[in-house]
């Protein structure tokens, strides 16, 4: 798919004739090349295996914090809090998973984290726009931590009757995702017309929404046979990742207007920061996760 | 150069970005001064991280003395960032604090200091001392480079020891040039303005 995607976005330069197509289908392709280098780097971690992948996502989140920090306007008396989440809290988490603990994992940052993390910050004793501060390192840790972790967190499920690697589900459900982003971004500029929420995000539209959640379910249903699930509750499965998907991409698109930003971090060439390419799976990755854990285990 | 140098701009990088932005010039081998912001003690580590490996190895940035010349940090200022430790304290008053700066100049080599010579609380720079004038007017064939550096004061506060991780981008501005109309005042107040002007609209503090 990434092969035809490379073809038609050379060919496509090639005949680009007005300087806005060429910039677009420029756009395209360094979007395709990221997509490409990510595509091996989830491949690669995949093939070698549980760990490996865990330690991916670790890194992963780590530098999507440090974006989401940046952005993010923070006081002295924060510096607590934040070291604690970096240093403590990202390799607790993915450590929780690599050793199984499905319960800690579940609810160490929800209860414990969100409630002594501005317990730490109020010993600080700095109360200016204290709840502003709290709200915004837990939103923080939230999206970039706990929700990215739900992605390696699916080796933890144990499906009874489905003998196929866990890194299928993952793989699964990444493609879903990001197949679903990419074919909003292309259905958007092809037949993009009635604007969604232009003030949030000037992309989206809801010819692209419709066009691309569909055929990225469609893919997602076609390939039911790799997941425990069976065509029809692929479809639906499908649906619902596509659907939180949207709604990551749209929230932190918010979030991200909200800080004056256009982009989370400048990290990958043609896409933004780390967190820009996550955010759709911050979102579906739990989701996802609990439903097929309520349904299928 | 040696591996230890890039394992540090690695370990810079991983933590902080140190992304370059060359806003009013290039990163050419020109013999220069460049000129920052100080507000915590890495800010040394990321200006230099930012340079090309290259310009790396010809640029050596002032260090405290007081801060960097003990220990381990004394090996990482002198051996692998090659640094200049410089007596900011001025502990023995007769001789001349700028010397170290003006051998490294002498030698052909690129300069980073930061003449606040004390880090800031404010991402806005506070006034500058008067080395970069001196330098200026011994070195006149030399480039002034204005430097910005981001968000820094927010990664490590005064008294903190180890930083949060938080993306600083290095913005390089146009080189600021001495002229015969310039008192001493006029030129450090200019240096100072451009440094302000890179820093953009401030809007997280």
């Amino acid at each position: 798919m990434l092969i035809s995607a490379t073809v038609i976005g050379l060919s496509l330069l090639r005949g680009a004739r007005s300087d806005s197509s060429r910039a677009t289908i420029e756009n395209l392709n360094a979007r395709v090349r990221a997509w490409w280098v990510m595509t091996a780097l989830v491949a690669v971690a995949l093939a070698l295996g549980p760990i490996v992948t865990v330690v991916m996502f670790a890194v992963a989140s780590f530098f999507a914090l440090r974006e989401f920090v940046t952005l993010t306007p923070t006081r002295p008396a924060d510096y607590i809090p934040l070291l604690l989440c970096f240093y403590v809290l990202v390799p607790l988490q993915y450590a929780l998973i690599a050793f199984g603990q499905y319960g800690t994992f579940a609810i160490g940052i929800p209860v414990y984290a969100f409630l002594l993390l501005p317990a730490f910050a109020s010993l600080a004793a700095d109360t200016e726009d204290f709840l502003e501060r709290a709200a915004k390192v837990q939103w923080a840790l939230m999206i970039t931590v706990y929700c990215i972790s739900y992605v390696p967190a699916l080796f933890l499920l144990d499906i009874p009757g489905y003998e196929r690697s866990d890194a299928l589900l993952l793989f699964y459900l990444l493609l879903v995702v990001q197949l679903s982003d990419v074919l909003q971004y292309v259905f958007g500029k092809l037949f993009g017309k009635t604007k969604l929420a232009p003030q949030v995000s000037p992309s989206k539209t809801v010819e692209g929404l419709i066009g691309g959640g569909l055929s990225a379910s469609a893919v997602g249903c076609a390939l039911w046979w790799i997941t425990p699930f069976n065509w029809w509750q692929s479809a639906l499965m499908s649906l619902t990742i596509v659907a939180m998907g949207f709604l990551g991409g749209l929230t932190l698109s918010a979030v991200k207007r909200s800080l004056g930003a256009k982009d989370w971090g400048a990290m990958i060439e043609g896409h933004g920061g780390v967190l820009d390419r996550l955010d759709s799976v911050s979102f579906a990755a739990p989701v996802f996760f609990h439903l097929t854990r309520f349904f299928f285990t | 150069m040696r591996p230890s140098s890039y394992l540090l701009v690695g370990a810079v990088k991983t933590l902080f970005g140190a992304y370059p932005r060359w806003i009013g010039c290039k990163p050419n081998g020109f013999q220069r001064i460049y000129f920052a912001n100080h507000s915590s003690h890495v800010d040394t580590l990321a200006i230099w991280s930012a340079l090309p490996p290259q310009m790396r190895r010809t640029t050596r940035a002032v260090a405290a003395r007081d801060y960097w010349g003990v220990g381990l940090r004394r090996y990482i200022a002198t051996s692998v960032l090659r640094g200049v430790l410089i007596d900011r304290t001025r502990s023995d008053p007769t001789p001349n604090p700028l010397l170290p700066l003006i051998d490294v100049l002498s030698q052909g080599e690129s300069l980073i200091i930061f003449p606040e010579g004390t880090r800031g609380k404010t991402p806005i720079p506070g006034v500058f001392k008067t080395g970069l004038y001196h330098l200026a007017v011994q070195f006149p064939h030399v480039e002034l480079i204005p430097v910005y550096l981001e968000n820094l004061h927010r990664s490590m506060p005064k008294g903190a020891v180890v930083p949060i991780p938080m993306i600083c981008n290095v913005r390089f501005g146009a080189p600021v040039t001495l002229t015969e109309l310039d008192t001493k005042e006029s030129f450090l107040e200019r240096a100072r303005a451009e440094v302000i002007k890179l820093a953009g609209p401030i809007t997280r503090v």
